[in-house]
């Protein structure tokens, strides 16, 4: 396609410059209301969504066995560079996707993960039974799933898990004070 | 209310799993859009990018071949692509204090924290359609304006330097509908 013309606007000062570019795409802003029977686009998004979601338990399901190959690479030859990315992907792919999917209470053991992985400086000092553990702990949330006090021992399990990785995190970073701030700091992404 | 007619919006959405590139389609049409396209690493969505100029990119931030961080610094540079002012939403499962700075740093115009809701998702194509910033282009930095108020009751030294205007360049306001690229 062909590249468009720049048309901005911009205005030098000392050591910036601060450019207004055309903003084409103003035309697709409207400030009506909705027609009678119009349905709001984020409802019927919700809709379009929830039509797909018969094909979410089998996404899920390929999902964990990702997780689950990924954790027996790791099992075999210990971490790699290769190994240890396609293990933090797989889990942070559930993090991500579990409660879209209709399976939240997977997220936050997906998540210990990801952060075992990504705040150990060294991490072929993460003992193996804490990968083991974690994994299990996803696979098994999402296996039980149907189960009426799942999120309840999804929430216990996870809680546990978090708080050994907090302690093995705590310690392996103990001369990093900003990593250490990382791992005991509240998220600020917004909502 | 603001809305948006999705049809005029063309997007493009890189994201190296499956999964989550079918959902945000979905949601996308869902909508309105019409014209949706996907690439599944940072290296395909800057060919893309290229090739189809979008105007709304959603990229995830973990990819293969370089990421979501490493393709939103390529397309902001100025001169060297159709469109260094793209909205870019990245959509990323990582939401610390760190990585929300560094995706902000590299020019991301908004951030999207997974889980994804189709009200979220909404929201920040509404905000980055209705309400666009100014660039601001230094030394070190060229992007989306990282200040999004003033705070009138900050204390501390002006870290901009500079006065009034040396030089201000405007032009008419072309409208998409007209101008199809």
């Amino acid at each position: 396609m062909a590249p468009r013309k720049d048309t901005a606007a911009t205005a030098t000062y000392g050591d910036h410059e601060v450019i207004t570019p055309e903003n084409k795409l103003r035309t697709a802003v409207s400030m009506r209301p909705l027609f009678p029977g119009e349905e709001d686009p984020v409802v019927r998004a919700e809709k379009a969504l929830s039509e797909l979601s018969p094909e979410f338990s089998s996404w899920m399901d390929s999902e964990c066995e990702r997780l689950d190959l990924a954790r027996r690479g790791v099992g075999k030859t210990g971490f790699t560079k290769a190994n240890k990315e396609a293990l933090f992907h797989a889990a942070h792919d559930i993090k991500g996707e579990a409660a879209t999917f209709g399976y939240p209470a997977v997220a936050s053991a997906a998540n210990s993960l990801c952060r075992l992985i990504e705040h150990t400086p060294d991490v072929t000092r993460i003992p193996f039974e804490l990968v083991d553990q974690h994994v299990d702990a996803v696979r098994a949330i999402y296996r039980e799933y149907a189960r009426s006090d799942a999120k309840e021992l999804a929430a216990q399990l996870t809680k546990r898990l978090r708080e050994v990785t907090d302690e093995f995190l705590i310690h392996e970073n103990r001369d990093r004070p900003d990593v250490l701030e990382l791992i005991t700091g509240p998220s600020i992404a917004p909502e | 209310m603001v809305r948006i007619d999705f049809n005029r919006l063309r997007f493009l959405v890189i994201d190296d799993n499956a999964h989550m590139r079918r959902i945000l389609r979905t949601l996308l049409h869902g909508f309105g859009a019409r014209d949706v396209y996907e690439a599944e690493d940072g290296a395909a969505g800057l060919e893309a990018f290229t090739h189809y100029v979008p105007d709304v990119v959603i990229t995830d931030w973990a990819m293969p071949i370089f990421d979501g961080l490493e393709l939103t610094q390529m397309i902001r540079q100025p001169g060297a692509n159709s469109n260094p002012y793209v909205a870019v939403i990245m959509l990323t499962g990582h939401s610390e204090k760190n990585r929300v700075t560094a995706a902000r740093d590299a020019g991301v115009t908004e951030f999207l924290a997974k889980p994804l809701s189709a009200k979220g998702l909404y929201q920040r194509i509404v905000n980055v359609v209705a309400n666009p910033r100014p660039f601001i282009k230094t030394k070190t930095y060229f992007g989306p304006d990282r200040r999004r108020n003033v705070n009138p009751n900050y204390v501390g030294p002006e870290r901009r330097k500079g006065g009034k205007a040396d030089v201000i360049r405007q032009s008419s306001l072309l409208e998409k509908v007209r101008s199809p690229d």
